[in-house]
């Protein structure tokens, strides 16, 4: 169980919840603007200089989850964040504390992922001093987030938090932080925080302009080769139905980014899948040969243009975003539609004067599924292929299952070959591309929606950045089934060194990795090993039925690589199928 | 069966340029750099300038000269930002600022914008009457003066500036210190309403 307030509530005493005892110090001013903005759970690790916060924690109703490392309080912070589309809040100390948060916020605000986090610092008097245990944890922190926060006194910490949690939620969603001096959280007030309420200075867009609507629509009307891609901020602004419901109108083919995965199902007639530099060919095939693109909640990132000047080139771009600087920062929007992407679905809906005439469009697309599908070998005789692994996972487990990963090949097996159809149930770290999300991720989206399964892919090298999150897991006895994907070798640097490095595989073979069952066992929890054909499905269910975390180390085809690829910088309709492919781009 | 290699599957004809803008695909089109000089007005707190400032240079923006000082209102600082870049690196550097928390308004200045900016210069006391004349020529005022050195205040445009430092280099120049350029709108136009 969740470190709760450890000493058992009186009866009576929970169920006057609502009267709650007046604040007495800046700590339980932190800790009442947290319950007030509706904190379920926290991440961390406990510290010299948040001692009094943990302190009023103590009192509190708000769950804890000690975690084994700060990185991993973050992360499991991030994933909660987007299971629950509520921010997830971690905690860590002053200096090293906050130092090894700084990975998973960096990674939330490249994801536009709602967290906050909330660092101990050293008394105001010794800040700027190199008191022991002190950084600079907003100026590190402060091109990483929407707005990190010093908390200057006692009086106004508590409305700190509350604005730092309203502005982690509010608009394009991301990161905050507050830093709170030791002397400030120790300081007597009875200010109560006040409601969760963004800063004056933030505005937030709602509905796109009317006319603006009207001209992207018929734009998108006209087209003869139209497609949607839907980036992540389709699923964070709660607008998969929304997106369902026009693709399936108008019938245009839908392409997601990676961040998108889930936004529309890719069982789907309409569904490409997702497109970028291992995405599908046919999806690529389509982005590169689309005459108009609805974008919605997507930045361009690079892993998906490839190089700009040869991405969706004969396209006129509608691109529909909460947050006006995506607007032709890396892709030129001809249609640009600033606002609430579920608002502004409904809109253009409204405002389609018809349905686009795409029947060749889509034959076109449907050719494409049947002459670039996703497949690989699979002879028996031949060491297990992780694609096969996933597949099957996939096919043995209800549509809400949630899948985290870590970085890497497998990451990409994981997207690949595992069928999602359902918005938040793909949890995983795209544009900081962090080795070591995994293991902690999967705690936070357990914690998140204890209802549905759980399955976490990692790679041996990523699995091992993090692997002592596996105590926690153990400790509260959560339900997750982790896949290592092992190749001995962290892959995805291996196949670019073997594909433009000349096959010079300087530091990328991880020779000496431990035996993972064992060290699951060793953990607590327990441990599988996976070698052939044979056993996946019987293995896969052993570890399903387990009641509590296990691990699967899957011995893979240490020779199988990730395919489709786009080179880096390259031209999206140009993936390579295979290594001799490469040569010819 | 795998589908048809790189070469033969059906290829687009256009193209974008770097800043991903359709273009002409036998032209070569880029935008050049322009200078803009943009006006904020910030909430005056500690770490407004290197919120601002490291935004500046984790985008690598070309910035120019950067100028903050209070306003009329005790809690608003006013900053002016001379950047040069390509249109839609403008663009997006006023986007990016206006996310910025801090930031109330964020409005680029039109090219008649008043702009002025001070220099301070230190030259040898040798000749005082001559640094005099050359000062007068600029409209400037010696500030300070002893027997080893005058200084001088001139403010203006930039151009002004470098003309009359270009000046002074003949008394032996000390010392500089410029501002960089402060601007406002001409006419009634101002940050909080449009005219």
């Amino acid at each position: 169980m969740s470190e709760r307030a450890s000493v058992p509530k009186e009866e009576d005493e929970t169920e006057t919840e609502t009267e709650q005892d007046p604040v007495t110090t800046g700590a339980q001013s932190v800790i009442r603007a947290l319950e007030n903005a509706g904190t379920d759970y926290v991440f961390g690790v406990q510290g010299g200089a948040i001692m009094p916060v943990y302190d009023a924690l103590y009192d509190s109703d708000i769950n804890h989850v000690t975690m084994a490392h700060e990185q991993g309080a973050s992360h499991a912070a991030d994933a909660y964040g987007v299971v629950t589309g509520d921010p997830g809040v971690c905690f860590a100390t002053s200096g090293p504390g906050a130092t090894n948060l700084v990975t998973g916020i960096a990674d939330a605000n490249m994801d536009s992922d709602p967290v906050i986090a909330l660092t101990g610092q050293v008394p105001t008097e010794f800040v700027g001093n190199d008191a022991f245990q002190e950084t600079d944890t907003v100026g590190i922190t402060q091109p990483i987030t929407k707005e990190s926060y010093f908390a200057a006194d006692s009086d106004t910490v508590g409305d700190n938090v509350s604005e730092a949690f309203a502005l982690a939620d509010a608009g394009r969603q991301g990161p905050t932080l507050v830093d709170l001096p030791k002397d400030v959280t120790q300081g007597e007030t009875e200010v109560e925080p006040g409601a969760p309420e963004t800063p004056e200075t933030y505005e937030v867009p709602e509905e796109a302009d009317d006319e603006n609507v009207q001209e992207a629509a018929e734009a998108l009307a006209e087209a003869d080769r139209p497609v949607i891609l839907s980036g992540g901020g389709v699923i964070k602004a709660n607008a998969s139905s929304a997106l369902r419901e026009f693709a399936k109108e108008y019938e245009i083919p839908v392409i997601t980014t990676m961040p998108g995965i889930g936004s529309f199902p890719e069982d789907h007639e309409l569904s490409l899948e997702w497109a970028g530099m291992h995405g599908t060919g046919y999806a690529n095939m389509a982005i590169t040969n689309t005459d108009c693109m609805l974008a919605i909640g997507t930045r361009f990132d690079d892993r998906l243009t490839g190089g700009v000047d040869s991405f969706a080139p004969d396209a006129e771009v509608i691109h529909v975003d909460i947050d006006p600087a995506e607007i032709s920062k890396n892709v030129y929007a001809d249609y640009p539609l600033i606002g609430d992407a579920r608002e502004v679905l409904r809109q253009l809906f409204d405002a389609m004067p018809r349905a686009p005439d795409a029947d060749e469009w889509r034959d076109q697309c449907q050719v494409w599924k049947d002459e670039y599908p996703m497949s690989y070998d699979t002879p028996d005789d031949e060491p297990l292929k992780p694609q096969y692994v996933v597949e099957q996972f996939s096919e043995m487990t209800p549509d809400d299952t949630i899948v985290c990963t870590g970085v890497g090949q497998h990451q990409m097996w994981a997207s690949q070959f595992w069928e999602y159809t359902e918005p938040r149930t793909w949890v995983s770290s795209h544009g900081l591309g962090t080795m070591g999300y995994g293991v902690p991720a999967a705690i936070g989206a357990k914690l998140a929606a204890p209802d549905q399964e759980v399955v976490c892919f990692d790679g041996d090298g990523s699995f091992l950045m993090t692997v002592q999150g596996l105590s926690v897991a153990v400790r509260e006895q959560l339900d997750i089934t982790y896949v290592v994907l092992n190749n001995e070798a962290v892959g995805m640097v291996r196949q670019w060194q073997d594909g433009f490095y000349e096959g010079r595989r300087m530091a990328s073979e991880y020779p000496w990795i431990p035996q993972f069952d064992k060290l699951a066992e060793a953990f607590g929890a327990r441990g599988f090993t996976l070698e052939s054909y044979e056993n996946v499905e019987e293995t896969i269910q052993e570890a399903r039925d387990y009641d509590g975390p296990s691990v699967i180390d899957a011995h893979i085809d240490p020779g199988e690589n990730v395919f489709p690829m786009v080179p880096s910088g390259g031209d999206n309709g140009l993936f390579a199928l295979e290594e001799d492919h490469l040569d010819q781009l | 069966m795998p589908g048809p290699a790189p070469d033969e599957r059906m290829r687009p004809k256009g193209r974008r340029n770097t800043q991903g803008i359709r273009v002409d695909p036998e032209a070569e089109v880029t935008h050049e750099p322009r200078q803009a000089v943009l006006s904020a007005l910030v909430k005056h707190r500690p770490g407004v300038l290197s919120e601002v400032s490291a935004l500046f240079s984790r985008r690598q923006f070309n910035i120019e000269s950067l100028t903050v000082g209070p306003t009329a209102d005790d809690d608003t600082a006013r900053m002016t930002i001379l950047i040069e870049e390509p249109e839609p690196g403008i663009d997006q550097a006023k986007k990016q600022l206006r996310k910025l928390v801090p930031v109330i308004s964020v409005r680029e200045l039109e090219g008649e914008a008043v702009r002025r900016e001070l220099a301070l210069v230190k030259v040898s006391g040798e000749k005082p009457d001559d640094v005099n004349a050359v000062a007068d020529m600029y409209n400037g005022q010696a500030v300070d003066a002893s027997t080893d050195s005058v200084t001088v205040e001139i403010t203006g445009s930039k151009q002004k500036i470098d003309a009359a430092i270009e000046a002074f280099k003949q008394f032996d120049v000390q010392e500089i210190v410029r501002t960089g350029a402060a601007a406002l709108d001409r006419g009634p136009k101002t940050l909080e309403k449009d005219v």
